[in-house]
C-alpha cells in the first residue's frame, strides 16, 4: 500500500481540511442557532462560549490551512504545463481534462467555479469567528448580527461544498500524482 | 453608509454594532472582490500578467492576494469608523448579502463569462 506524495498533499488539502470544514460547518450552524437564539431565555455558559469561539476559530484555521494548500501546493501539480510532445499526460491533471470534450468541463466550469468560490468559506468564516470573539454573549442582543453571522456560515458551508464535490469529481478524473513514492504497508504477495 | 444614534435592535446597555457591522460589511467586499478580479484577469492580458504574483499558482495568486488585502483593508478602516457606534444593521446586512450572492454567482464561470 502506497501514495505518492502528490496524492498525499492532495489528500491533506481535500479529506483533511475540506471535508473537515464541510463537516464542521453543520456544528457550527446548529450550535450558534441554538445558542443566541432569541428564543432561548438562557444566557450561554463561559464555558459554552469559550468553546464555541475556540471552535470557530480553528473553522477559521482549517478554512484557511483548506484554501492555501490548494492553491500554492496542490493547484501548481494540477496546471503543471507538459514538455512538448508529451503523451502521456497523467502528471499534468489539467491538459488531461482539456484533451478531451467528455472531460474539459471539469476543468472550464468544475476548477475554473473551485479555484475561486473556495476562498469565499475563509473570508465568511473568519468574519463570524471575529463577531463571535468580540460580542460573545451579547450577540443575543443584536438578532441581526447573529442573523448575519449565520447566513454567512451557510454561504461558507455552500462555497466549500461547490469546492468540496469539484475537487472530488475532478480528482476522480484526472488525480494529481507524481513525486516521491511514500510505502505505508508492505502488502504480502500472493 | 448611514449611522444612527440607537439601534432598533440593541438594548441600552449593550455594546454598539459598529464592530460587527464593519466585519459583515468587509468580508462580503471581500467575497465579492475575489470575483471581481477574477473576471478582470480573465478578460484581461495585462491585469492577468499583472496578478501572476508567484508563478506555479499563476494569476490566482494575485486575484485572492489583492482581495485579502482590500479586504482586511476596508474591515480595519470600517472598524475604526464604526467600532464605537451603531449603525443601520438592516442596510448592512442588506448590502453585504446582496455583495456575497454576487461573489458567489459571479465565480461561476458561466455567469462570469458573461462580461
Amino acid at each position: 500500500m502506497e501514495i505518492t506524495v502528490r496524492s498525499f498533499w492532495t489528500l491533506i488539502h481535500g479529506m483533511g481540511f475540506g471535508a473537515l470544514y464541510l463537516m464542521a460547518c453543520s456544528g457550527a450552524l446548529v450550535e450558534l442557532y441554538r445558542r443566541y437564539s432569541t428564543h432561548n431565555p438562557a444566557l450561554p455558559t463561559e464555558r459554552d462560549e469559550k468553546f464555541l469561539r475556540t471552535y470557530l476559530v480553528a473553522m477559521a484555521a482549517i478554512a484557511w490551512l483548506a484554501v492555501l494548500t490548494g492553491a500554492y501546493i496542490v493547484y501548481p501539480w494540477y496546471r503543471a504545463v507538459p514538455p512538448p510532445g508529451t503523451a502521456n499526460l497523467a502528471a499534468f491533471p489539467q491538459r488531461l481534462l482539456l484533451a478531451s470534450p467528455t472531460t474539459s468541463g471539469w476543468h472550464a466550469i468544475g476548477m475554473e467555479w473551485k479555484e475561486h468560490v473556495a476562498w469565499i468559506a475563509p473570508i465568511s468564516i473568519t468574519m463570524a469567528a471575529s463577531v463571535v470573539l468580540q460580542y460573545g454573549r451579547n450577540l443575543k442582543e443584536h438578532p441581526q448580527l447573529r442573523a448575519a453571522v449565520l447566513g454567512f456560515v451557510w454561504i461558507s458551508l455552500v462555497a466549500a461544498g461547490v469546492a468540496g464535490f469539484f475537487g472530488a469529481m475532478i480528482n476522480k478524473s484526472a488525480p494529481v500524482e507524481g513525486g516521491t513514492v511514500i510505502q505505508i504497508v508492505q502488502g504480502e504477495q500472493k | 453608509m448611514n449611522t444612527q444614534s440607537a439601534s432598533a435592535s440593541a438594548t441600552p446597555s449593550a455594546r454598539p454594532n459598529g464592530a460587527g457591522a464593519a466585519a459583515i460589511l468587509a468580508a462580503s467586499v471581500g467575497a465579492f472582490l475575489v470575483a471581481v478580479f477574477a473576471i478582470l484577469a480573465d478578460r484581461s492580458a495585462a491585469v492577468k500578467s499583472l496578478m501572476i504574483f508567484w508563478k506555479p499558482t499563476g494569476s490566482l495568486s494575485g486575484v485572492t492576494t489583492c482581495a485579502i488585502v482590500l479586504w482586511l483593508a476596508s474591515w480595519a478602516i470600517l472598524d475604526m469608523r464604526w467600532r464605537n457606534r451603531n449603525v443601520a444593521l438592516a442596510r448592512v446586512n442588506a448590502v453585504a448579502f446582496a455583495l456575497l450572492i454576487l461573489g458567489l454567482l459571479l465565480t461561476f464561470p458561466p455567469i462570469a463569462d458573461l462580461f
